[in-house]
């Protein structure tokens, strides 16, 4: 779907400069390094199914990576004083502590939301951590692919529905669904929107990720492009200063949506959990 | 076909009302956050996680209606 969402853009934009914003902003099969140039990545099928490596591939795997180096400096201190010592230690788990005492247990309630932490941990440092890869130079945002933040989404839902369904039991789940002491007349229209409702919910979490992500490159690229397209060289102070202005905006973005994914997952899976309104 | 340049015009309005749209929110938002930070300001902290949070709610059903628009421009 990517290749025809390219090939579409690139009719309609023609010539001039859109080109390069497309190609900068959706996922492609060469990876563009500092010293090597361009490297070809591997088309893989298995049964069938597409699953080459692409540069956002290679992204969220080298998030994967920086996280897991990262958060091994935390394993120590499990076995041996339980107080970390020294600046990583201590950034790392007062980030820890901020996603367990001011999106966890707020939302889920103390005693339940030990069950949840690891998947709010999960989502919050992965996401975070693909979002700030996007603004490294030659790397791309892993997050700006609607297909990655469809699999997040689709993570929270399943960790929104087990757990609902776990802690009151699959009838009791849907049957809370309804306000209690809901007029009778209202039950037509209240139950298609409540069982909408539990799709639109994590469907609104992938759209805002993804879309926080793109417009963010989409709007740098598009200052620096002016140089290109006006083919004017007094533009660039201009737009060089804009683009910089609006890449600080995006690391700010970055941080605020890995925030705002986490913690709408955690009032979503309180929803789901604690029923009662 | 003057279908795509119909398209191209609806979605170049689309997005400047989006963007209008989400500005007033967003305004609004901030408005009302510095009242209550002026109000009272040992509540700063408060008001403006809440206020950061609310922003980015709004943005996020801005960018919805952008999404739109740019699926305008790309689809045939």
């Amino acid at each position: 779907m990517s290749e025809a969402v390219a090939s579409a853009a690139e009719a309609a934009h023609g010539g001039g400069g859109g080109e390069f914003i497309v190609e900068h902003v959706l996922n492609s099969d060469t990876l563009h390094l500092p010293f090597v140039g361009h490297v070809h990545l591997p088309h893989l099928k298995v049964f069938g199914i597409d699953v080459s490596i692409t540069r956002h591939v290679v992204m969220m795997w080298a998030a994967a990576l920086i996280l897991f180096l990262l958060l091994l400096t935390l394993r120590r201190y499990r076995k041996t004083d339980l107080v970390p010592k020294g600046g990583l230690a201590n950034a790392l788990e007062s980030i820890v502590t901020f996603v367990r005492d001011d999106i966890a247990i707020p939302n889920i309630g103390a005693h339940d939301a030990g069950r949840f932490l690891p998947f709010l941990l999960t989502a919050f440092f992965f996401i975070l951590s693909c979002n700030l890869l996007g603004m490294v130079p030659y790397a791309a945002t892993a997050t700006g692919n609607i297909n990655v933040t469809a699999a997040l989404a689709i993570c929270a839902f399943i960790a929104i529905q087990a757990g609902g369904i776990l802690h009151n039991g699959f009838f009791g789940y849907f049957k809370g669904l309804i306000p209690h002491g809901l007029p009778w007349p209202l039950l037509p229209i209240m139950i298609p929107i409540e069982f909408i409702g539990l799709f639109t919910k994590p469907f609104a979490l992938c759209i805002r990720l993804f879309a926080n992500m793109t417009a963010g490159h989409i709007v740098i690229l598009t200052m620096l492009g002016l140089i290109i397209i006006l083919k004017n060289l007094y533009v660039a102070p201009v737009s060089v200063v804009f683009a910089v202005a609006v890449s600080l905006l995006e690391l700010f973005v970055a941080l605020i949506q890995a925030y705002i994914f986490t913690m709408l997952s955690s009032v979503f899976i309180g929803m789901a959990v604690h029923q009662e309104h | 076909m003057a279908d795509l340049n119909l398209a191209h015009l609806a979605a170049g309005f689309g997005a400047g009302l989006v963007t209008l749209g989400a500005g007033l929110g967003i305004g609004k938002i901030a408005s009302t956050a510095m009242d209550g930070t002026a109000r009272q300001p040992e509540a700063a902290g408060d008001i403006r996680t809440s206020m950061i949070i609310a922003a980015a709610l709004i943005e996020g059903i801005a960018l919805f209606g952008q999404v739109v628009c740019i699926l305008l421009v790309v689809l045939k």
